[in-house]
């Protein structure tokens, strides 16, 4: 498989040229930004295979990114990479589009993976999402949410939780698929179908259940 | 002053002083001089005379121009009132207060603090109780003015007084409104001072902080530079104490945890500072501690601090979840694991205070583990209070 080529998002100089210095072996890094429009500018005539995309950008969140190219590129692949963890930025981010999302402690080898995982068209969840996620989708759909037209999409099946649970635990996907007895594509596909549920779920919660966690 | 007088006639200050404050009495041009000598002259041991200061504080000369008006102003009607001993007394100290205003803005700083505290009885200082005080005061004062003026008018009881009331009233008038605005905006001009010195201070406060905790551990992350360990622990250590005093308000090291994802994240802290292992945390829910729970996460600590002693792993993940019937928490490594038959003597009674400590209490521990295979310790306990924050 060739290298996929990577576009940096990050409005910090020093990170960019770290992660550049980093991966630089395994990725081709074709271009770097620092702020929401020279990122759409610099995609749009790139149309690298992922972006690294910082949540926080000073002219907007990351996923005002993701969203203004989603539309025209839908086969530009993001991964979310933050520093801080507030939820409802995250969230907001992988809602927007984004395949993935990991923290700022990420080891190199972790985010290469990371990266040539997105590229292949997977999702890659880090322990820290997982855990969002589980929060955001544990609590009961309180009764003022709209029926969406596919009321599978508001709830998470066992399966899935379980292998959340274990994302969440530190498990790479292969232990995962050794712990419960599946192949390493099912725990891909479960995560997927996770993914596409926070993407399209209507629940009000999961905008409105960051606000909350925050308070308590 | 009285200090450089008392040296150079070889007087005792105390005696000088008494005889200045003597002159004062006497003479009303004294009391000027004084205050422009305190301007001009340097003090002992000061190098800058305050005046030198002074002439660079436009918004002070403003303000010391407009209160010597005012008080031009009440002497002009004093005068027309009245024309007796302390009028002629009082004129020059137009002078005095003009000085003095420059040389409250401009001394420095312990002069400032004297004043203060000479000034404070006299006006408001803050807070609830001393404004209530204040209003409690101008309200007596402004009942004693009124009874003054009454019996001022019952005693000369002519009409003829009144018509020159009348003048001094229209010319205040006038005073007020050509001088009113200009008044005004100093004073606006003072508030305006006020707040960007408040600001100030917020800014110093936070600058403060900054140094005491983020630019304390860079020094340290430098002079560490050859221990990528350490180097990581003093990083995350830094990270967590800026997260929770930015994002939660908390100071490092407030109060003990009340909820099961605090008590998780105070575990993470003092293992990841006392051993030097990264803890990723991760806590789905959350809710009010109780007996069983605290001692859940009693247990949910020696399992982490063993992992933290005994597995060499590099990382230990802590998981934590809450849901509505019962609460699990997963401590996990990648280190080297054991056989759960083969147990060393010393290990065995850490397992069994894990265990003991779950059972005793209606909960569960499970502990997997092979040799290189990393160890997993589930622990989960039922919830009493079924309500909570999930």
């Amino acid at each position: 498989m060739s290298m996929p080529r990577v576009v940096l998002v990050d409005d910090h100089g020093l990170f960019r040229s770290g992660v550049r210095a980093e991966l630089g072996k395994q990725v081709e890094v074709v271009g770097e930004a620092d702020d929401v429009q020279p990122a759409i500018d610099l995609i749009t005539e790139l149309l690298p295979d992922v972006v690294l995309l910082d949540v926080h950008l000073p002219g907007g969140g990351g996923q005002a990114v993701v969203q203004a190219i989603k539309a025209g590129h839908p086969e530009v692949r993001f991964l979310a990479l933050s520093a801080s963890d507030a939820p409802e930025d995250v969230i907001a981010v992988i809602r927007a589009g984004a395949r993935g999302y990991v923290t700022k402690t990420i080891s190199t080898a972790e985010l290469a993976d990371a990266v040539r995982r997105v590229a292949a068209g997977d999702a890659v969840f880090s322990h820290r999402l997982a855990g969002f996620v589980l929060d955001a989708f544990a609590a009961a759909p309180s009764p003022d949410v709209k029926p969406s037209f596919d009321p599978e999409l508001e709830q998470l099946t066992g399966r899935e939780r379980e292998v959340l649970r274990l994302i969440a635990q530190g498990y790479t996907y292969k232990e995962i698929a050794r712990e419960l007895f599946i192949s390493v594509k099912t725990v891909e596909s479960h995560v997927s179908s996770v993914l596409r549920k926070l993407q399209l779920s209507s629940r009000h919660q999961l905008t409105r259940w960051a606000t909350e966690r925050r308070l308590a | 002053m009285a200090a450089g007088v008392a040296a150079w006639r070889g007087f005792n200050v105390t005696t000088v002083r008494i005889v200045f404050v003597l002159i004062a009495l006497l003479g009303g041009w004294f009391v000027p001089v004084y205050v422009v000598a305190w301007l001009f002259l340097p003090a002992a041991g000061a190098e800058a005379t305050i005046a030198s200061k002074a002439r660079n504080d436009s918004a002070g000369i403003r303000l010391a121009v407009g209160l010597a008006s005012l008080v031009v102003l009440v002497l002009l009607i004093a005068g027309a009132l009245n024309d007796g001993r302390f009028i002629t007394w009082a004129w020059p100290q137009v002078f005095t207060v003009a000085g003095l205003a420059l040389i409250w803005r401009n001394a420095p700083a312990e002069e400032q603090e004297t004043l203060r505290r000479l000034v404070e009885p006299l006006g408001a200082t803050g807070g609830a109780a001393p404004s209530r005080r204040l209003a409690l005061r101008l309200v007596i004062g402004g009942v004693l003015l009124a009874a003054g003026l009454a019996s001022l008018f019952s005693a000369h009881a002519s009409l003829a007084l009144l018509r020159p009331l009348g003048g001094v009233l229209l010319v205040i008038a006038a005073i007020v409104l050509v001088l009113g605005p200009w008044w005004l905006r100093i004073a606006r001009d003072l508030a305006l001072e006020r707040q960007a010195k408040v600001r100030a201070e917020e800014r110093v406060d936070i600058a403060a902080r900054v140094h005491d905790s983020v630019l304390q551990t860079l020094a340290l992350i430098q002079r560490r530079a050859d221990d990528p360990q350490k180097v990581i622990q003093l990083a995350r250590m830094q990270e967590r104490e800026l997260r929770s005093w930015l994002f939660e308000g908390r100071d490092p090291g407030d109060a003990d945890a009340v909820t099961v994802a605090a008590g998780v994240r105070e575990i993470q802290q003092d293992v990841e500072s006392r051993y030097g292992i990264p803890v990723e945390a991760v806590m789905v829910g959350d809710c009010d501690l109780d007996e069983n729970l605290t001692a859940l996460l009693a247990a949910a600590r020696e399992a982490t601090v063993n992992a933290a002693k005994w597995s060499g792993a590099s990382v230990i993940s802590l998981f934590a979840e809450v849901e509505a019937g019962e609460v699990s928490v997963v401590v996990r490594d990648r280190g080297k694991g054991f056989d759960p038959e083969a147990v060393p003597a010393d290990r065995k009674g850490l397992a069994e205070s894990v265990l003991g400590r779950m059972t005793r209490r209606g909960g569960t521990a499970t502990v997997t583990s092979a040799p290189g295979e990393g160890t997993k310790v589930t622990l989960k306990m039922p919830r009493t209070v079924t309500a909570g924050r999930t």
